[in-house]
């Protein structure tokens, strides 16, 4: 499913910051990627959303190199990735419903069919009856859950989760784990960027460790 | 300016809560379709939600459009004026003091052969007084005098083919030529100075005009890009999610498009009322010349033009901004 072959990224006031990374997901597989602060998780995390490009090596996704697609193919490819940030990154002017239909609306699909899916979404995460609510009047828990929702709403082949527990307490942060590890069991690739050794160690899966750029475990 | 409302914002669904029924491609035809009509309406809600932003961009663009419309029709005006004097093309010509009335006479025969010329008049020395008298007021004056100063005058009036300006200079030349004439003289010169000054304003207003529609194109790019800025992170989210940029200018060109149609409006209402209260003045005026001479205002045709212009200029503007800074917005 995603499969990093030699990569380096290297910034130009930040020198070398991943360093000949190579490593291969499976489909279906669930992994967590962890290591210190500044180890390249987030720049990890960047060029497999193809928000940032490798500066050497091959990146395949679905089969792909996606190393070096063009900028008009980045956001048919996005739509296979289900992405959840720390942030949550939800729109607060907008409702849950329309955050989780969000994905939808971009691909270009009728009213129909998000309604459907968007239920099927909230139901999953166990949201279903805040659709009309807004994200600020929802607690942290609830937020990351829409965020959740809305990288799953597309069925996408993979989700990738950028310290999704961050900014939650151990009981709530285990629920999330909890819905990850059901999309895990339907197909889903999994993975999941974390400084949380605790609750990793608690999961039993792959684990890639980074440490000053360079993969030392997984 | 964030728009970040803590509380309880209005409601403002990116998905039109429209009633689609047929299959998949027809649900699809119509998510197209409904996403146009929700961009559409959305960016005409964003405007109206921010009233006072709205008013100083439209108005200030639509001060520019006004302006162009302005010149334009003030030359369309002083063209439209010229146009009923041009008719008026006869040559005039005052023979010598030693040309008698008889001799006189068969100089109008001979002239009269020329097919360039249409119609020929005579006025001997006591019509050409008697007509003097009564147009100049100075009747006490002339009486005064001894014997009739005033020439005998034959008034040519060339064909219409005869129209232009350089076949009236040759036929004026060739009259010229007769020796009974002493001038031949044409009121045409100033009419020429006059066309040349409407060509010259003409070619004014097509300079000020492109100028003030670029500063159409530049207030509305601007106008694009602050926005644009204002909903970073909901461009951000969207692109995450798996937006073309096609997706995410949609809205935003929509804006533009608005922005040029209100200016387009409030635009023609500026230079219709300019009008309107030039107009009384200008019938006026026009009466006191015995002037058959109406105010051209704005026609239909120019009116739906002018609207669609702006609207044009607005999509434009807001096209340009958004391919450049859309390239350079990325996610993170």
């Amino acid at each position: 499913m995603l499969k990093f072959d030699n990569v380096n990224k290297r910034y130009a006031d930040a020198g070398d910051v991943l360093i000949n990374i190579s490593f291969h997901l499976k489909r279906g597989e669930m992994a967590f990627l962890t290591g210190h602060s500044g180890a390249g998780k987030s720049t990890l995390f960047k060029l497999i959303a193809l928000i940032d490009r490798a500066s050497r090596g091959q990146i395949f996704f679905d089969g792909h190199d996606v190393s070096h697609a063009e900028d008009h193919r980045i956001p048919f490819l996005r739509r296979k990735m289900g992405l959840i940030f720390q942030d949550f990154k939800l729109l607060q002017d907008r409702t849950v419903f329309d955050n989780v239909a969000l994905p939808l609306a971009v691909a270009g699909y009728g009213h129909h069919e998000i309604s459907r899916k968007v239920r099927a979404a909230l139901d999953k995460v166990g949201l279903l009856g805040k659709e009309k609510k807004y994200p600020l009047t929802l607690s942290g828990g609830e937020q990351q859950r829409v965020g959740i929702a809305r990288a799953v709403v597309n069925k996408p082949p993979m989700i990738l989760a950028d310290e999704p527990t961050g900014n939650l307490d151990p009981e709530l942060a285990a629920e999330i784990m909890t819905l990850f590890t059901q999309f895990q069991q339907v197909g889903v690739t999994v993975l999941i960027a974390s400084h949380d050794i605790a609750l990793i160690q608690k999961m039993d899966r792959r684990v890639l460790t980074l440490d000053h750029g360079r993969l030392i475990a997984g | 300016m964030k728009r970040k409302r803590a509380v309880k914002p209005e409601p403002r669904p990116e998905v039109p809560q429209n009633k689609v029924a047929g299959g998949d491609f027809i649900d699809k035809l119509h998510a197209y379709r409904d996403l146009h009509a929700h961009a559409f309406f959305s960016s005409l809600g964003r405007l109206v939600d921010k009233p006072f932003t709205t008013a100083l961009t439209v108005g200030v663009l639509a001060i520019s459009i006004a302006l162009a419309a302005c010149f334009y029709l003030l030359v369309a005006n002083i063209e439209q004026l010229t146009g009923t004097i041009e008719s008026s093309n006869q040559i005039s010509l005052f023979l010598k003091d030693t040309v008698s009335e008889a001799e006189a006479k068969k100089l109008v025969e001979k002239i009269s052969k020329n097919n360039e010329v249409a119609e020929i008049k005579l006025i001997n020395k006591a019509q050409a007084l008697a007509e003097f008298k009564v147009n100049s007021g100075l009747d006490a004056a002339l009486d005064a005098l001894e014997g009739n100063p005033l020439p005998i005058v034959l008034d040519v009036l060339p064909t219409p083919a005869q129209s232009n300006t350089a076949a009236l200079q040759k036929l004026q030349q060739a009259l010229q030529h007769y020796p009974e004439v002493d001038e031949a003289q044409m009121d045409m010169q100033w009419l020429e100075r006059m066309q040349s000054i409407i060509r010259l304003a003409e070619r004014a207003t097509r300079s000020i005009s492109i100028l003030l529609g670029l500063g159409v194109l530049f207030i509305t790019g601007n106008t694009i890009r602050l926005e644009l800025h204002n909903r970073r992170e909901e461009v951000v989210i969207a692109k995450l999610v798996g937006a073309t940029n096609r997706f995410i200018q949609r809205p935003f060109l929509y804006t533009g498009f608005w922005i040029g149609f209100l200016s387009g409006v409030l635009a023609w209402f500026i230079v219709t009322v300019i009008m309107l209260l030039l107009w009384r003045s200008v019938e006026n005026l026009s009466l006191l010349y015995e002037g058959s001479f109406h105010l051209r205002f704005l026609e239909y045709g120019e009116s739906v033009f002018l609207i669609l212009l702006s609207s044009s200029l607005g999509v434009a503007g807001s096209w340009a901004v958004l391919a450049y800074q859309l390239r350079q917005l990325r996610p993170e």
